[in-house]
């Protein structure tokens, strides 16, 4: 351990063991061996189904579903163990950055504005310049050279020497902090989303509403006004695969339309807020509560057809003292039906004084098919008012803005960190010349390169 | 001409650029690695007006949306990616050795691609109708491929290592010589991951916001999200490796080989072995 993560383990008094812990949290190691630690760990829960399913649980031995969810491998991301490595990591992040975020801090905020032949010596790229000139005039050369090349020097007088310092974006040493600081900005955001938020289902059939919603939970949620549900429809493209569900919603609050919210269309990837509430298509269903069937009997020995309408399983009477009841019925039988096309409805006819006979009646098209049952009737199915009911997730999460103002930071962050170079140029002007280095953040030999071209300039700069 | 024809062009292209590459190992002749870089460079403007007749023709079919929305749109756009990522660093530092090490991954996709899977034109279904779409899918394809270009420069630096080490530090020669030095090779490696990293994590970060506006949860550790933190945290930690003492060179080389070999999973071995929302292809 000590080892691993190179803290002193001898000192045994307290001061030691606060030292002990500060330093094994503020070791990189950790940082290392958390990131990959935490990447390993998440396979299991790619591998391992998540949540109840039965099929998967009905392939395994039965120790091994009590191993697996004692270790709590069905709900793995909200295990005790992968929550507590995630607050490591938070943890070993925080301790970090105070650890050495305020020496980062005074490198932007209290710049080295003299360098003197110690620090010289440190910096890799250093140039004399040969040009002639009082130290006083040289100073205001120079300086107005930076000014206009670089960026706007700080001028100090030393010993008869004159210091100019110039530095570019040092703002970007600050890049890491803003990235890790937007983690814990995320971390925050879905806390906040999951005390305060929740997410839920809800069906709701056409010309029908909804007060409460059921969370995943299983909890009933109100909602503090109503979803009403006008319409609902689906489309197909030629080739049988869906091309858009679509739901049309009104919300009403105390029995009240809310203006803006009356008929709005919501398809997948285009949902409806209304008070921090959002409803997103999901499913749909046939609803059969409260639908009229339609249909025409015609006698086959000539006259007027009757025109008759059924809700589902009733009884209805026909002419001549037979009895119909339509079981299910669809408006589009292409999926049950190959080669067939329209309305279709399962039946069940009872001659008169006869028993119950089944089978299907489809529209006027296909007359000659309806023919073949009914006795003396010929029954033909007209379609249905169908009814759907839309499925609606159901989702609340305030802290959803805080995760986006995470991600913002943590692009922004990034690009600082990565893209961004803090570069200083130092210029020390005395009556024998100027000598003049320079040091950068990041791509010590693209500076190097621009840092040549500026001595350069200034040697023809007059 | 066909879009269809054209990437067959673009495969051959490639194949011949793969080979001209190892010609320029073997021959060591400036002009043939320059030659490998042109062909390369040919078969990307030809893949490139390829996507674009694609995209067209799926107007044409009326129901038009970017050529990125099966497997074999989003291998053949992976591969356009790789080649990108790879003009670009061959153009900005001219080690064309690294063709040899890269191009094979487009020549692979390519050839995968044209000849077994499914090249249809199918309509959107409705839960990839979005715009989200477009942004998610380039910026994770370019993190993919600059991860890539990555993973051929570190396989470069382990070969070499190996070599240099067998020699006991003698001269190196040969085809050696035409690899970038131990320390540059190191660098690429850095940098390649550098560009890969940012696009990764807008990936992910468009990919959660599509999620969170299509149903209502940015994250919902389906297996492909997991996955593509799994890489997230590989590089992560390659990125904080490197600034602790003693894990730049052979082990970051290697850390980014098991990045791109995550990466390589949670493209394909996620949709072929584990099921979720992202299992496109089926
Ligand atoms: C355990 C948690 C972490 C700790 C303790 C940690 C610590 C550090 C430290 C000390 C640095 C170097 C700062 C410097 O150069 O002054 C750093 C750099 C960085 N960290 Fe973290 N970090 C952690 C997690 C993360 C995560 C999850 C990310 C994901 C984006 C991240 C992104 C970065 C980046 C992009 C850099 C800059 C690297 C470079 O310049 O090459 N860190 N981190």
């Amino acid at each position: 351990m000590q080892h691993l993560f190179g803290g002193t383990v001898l000192t045994t008094n307290k001061q030691g063991l606060t030292q002990q812990l500060w330093d094994f949290f503020c070791s990189l190691k950790l940082s290392i061996f958390l990131l990959i630690g935490l990447a390993l760990v998440s396979i299991i829960g790619t591998v391992i189904p998540q949540g109840p399913q039965r099929e998967y649980l009905a392939t395994i031995s039965e120790t091994k579903i009590r191993l697996y969810s004692s270790l709590g491998f069905f709900d793995m991301y909200h295990s005790w163990w992968f929550i507590l490595l995630l607050y490591l990591l938070t943890l070993n992040l925080i301790c970090c950055s105070i650890k050495r975020l305020p020496r980062v801090w005074k490198v932007v905020s209290e710049p080295v504005l003299i360098m003197d032949e110690a620090f010289e010596k440190t910096l890799t790229t250093v140039k004399d310049v040969k040009i002639k000139g009082s130290a006083a005039e040289l100073k205001d050369r120079v300086a107005a050279f930076l000014k206009t090349e670089f960026a706007e020097p700080v001028v100090t007088e030393q010993g008869g020497e004159f210091h100019l310092f110039a530095q570019k974006s040092p703002w970007c040493r600050l890049g890491v902090y803003v990235v890790h600081l937007s983690i814990i900005i995320i971390f925050i955001g879905a806390l906040i989303g999951s005390f305060f938020g929740y997410k839920a289902y809800v069906n709701i059939p056409e010309g029908g509403g909804a007060l409460q919603v059921r969370s995943s939970g299983g909890k009933t949620i109100d909602l503090g006004y109503e979803v009403r549900c006008e319409k609902f429809s689906v489309s197909f493209y030629d080739t049988g695969a869906p091309k858009e569900f679509k739901s049309i919603l009104s919300v009403y609050e105390n029995g009240q339309p809310v203006a803006g919210y009356q008929r709005v269309p919501i398809i997948v990837n285009d949902p409806l807020t209304y008070k921090g509430i959002t409803f997103y298509q999901s499913s749909y269903g046939q609803s059969d509560e409260g639908v009229w069937y339609y249909l025409t009997v015609r006698n086959r020995n000539g006259g007027e057809p009757v025109k008759l309408k059924a809700r589902q399983g009733e009884r209805v009477a026909l002419p001549g003292g037979a009895f119909l009841s339509v079981m299910e019925a669809t408006m589009d039988v292409r999926p049950f039906m190959r080669g067939f096309e329209g309305p279709g409805a399962q039946v069940e006819f009872t001659p008169a004084g006869g028993s119950p006979k089944p089978f299907v009646i489809l529209s006027e098209k296909y007359e000659s098919l309806n023919a073949q049952h009914g006795d003396n009737l010929i029954i033909t199915f007209n379609g249905m008012d169908q009814k759907f009911y839309t499925g609606l997730q159901v989702a609340k999460d305030p802290g959803v803005w805080v995760v986006w103002l995470g991600c913002f930071l943590m692009v922004v962050g990034i690009c600082m960190a990565f893209f961004m170079s803090h570069k200083r140029v130092w210029a020390r002007v005395s009556d024998k010349g100027v000598t003049i280095g320079g040091s950068a953040s990041k791509n010590p030999t693209g500076f190097e390169l621009s840092f040549d071209e500026l001595v350069e300039k200034l040697n023809k700069y007059k | 001409m066909s879009s269809s024809s054209l990437f067959n062009i673009t495969m051959i292209t490639y194949m011949v650029s793969t080979c001209i590459f190892f010609g320029f190992l073997a021959s060591r002749s400036k002009v043939v690695g320059l030659a490998g870089t042109y062909a390369a460079l040919f078969g990307f403007v030809v893949q490139t007006v390829a996507i674009g007749m694609r995209w067209k023709e799926s107007y044409d079919m009326g129901h038009g949306h970017a050529p990125l929305s099966n497997l074999f749109e989003s291998v053949v756009f992976f591969t356009w990616t790789i080649v990108m990522i790879f003009l670009f660093i061959d153009f900005k530092y001219k080690y064309h050795a690294i063709g040899f090490f890269v191009m094979p991954f487009a020549l692979f996709g390519m050839a995968w691609a044209q000849l077994s899977l499914d090249s249809g034109i199918e309509p959107l279904v409705p839960a990839l109708q979005s715009n989200w779409l477009v942004y998610h899918v380039i910026t994770c394809f370019l993190g993919y491929a600059a991860f890539a270009v990555a993973c051929g420069i570190s396989i470069m630096y382990l070969i070499r290592e190996q070599m240099e080490q067998g020699r006991d530090g003698a001269e190196a020669g040969g085809m050696l010589s035409l690899f970038p030095s131990i320390r540059v090779l190191d660098d690429l490696n850095y940098k390649a991951i550098m560009i890969g990293f940012p696009l990764l994590t807008l990936g992910i970060v468009t990919g959660a916001a599509w999620a969170n506006y299509a149903w209502g949860t940015y994250w919902s550790w389906d297996p492909k999200e997991t996955w593509s933190l799994i890489v997230w945290f590989v590089y992560a930690a390659f990125l904080h490796a490197r600034i602790t003492r003693g894990w730049i060179g052979r082990k970051a080389a290697i850390l980014s080989v098991i990045g791109f070999a995550a990466t390589i999973f949670c493209y394909l071995g996620v949709n072929l072995f584990l099921s979720g929302l992202h299992s496109y292809g089926r």
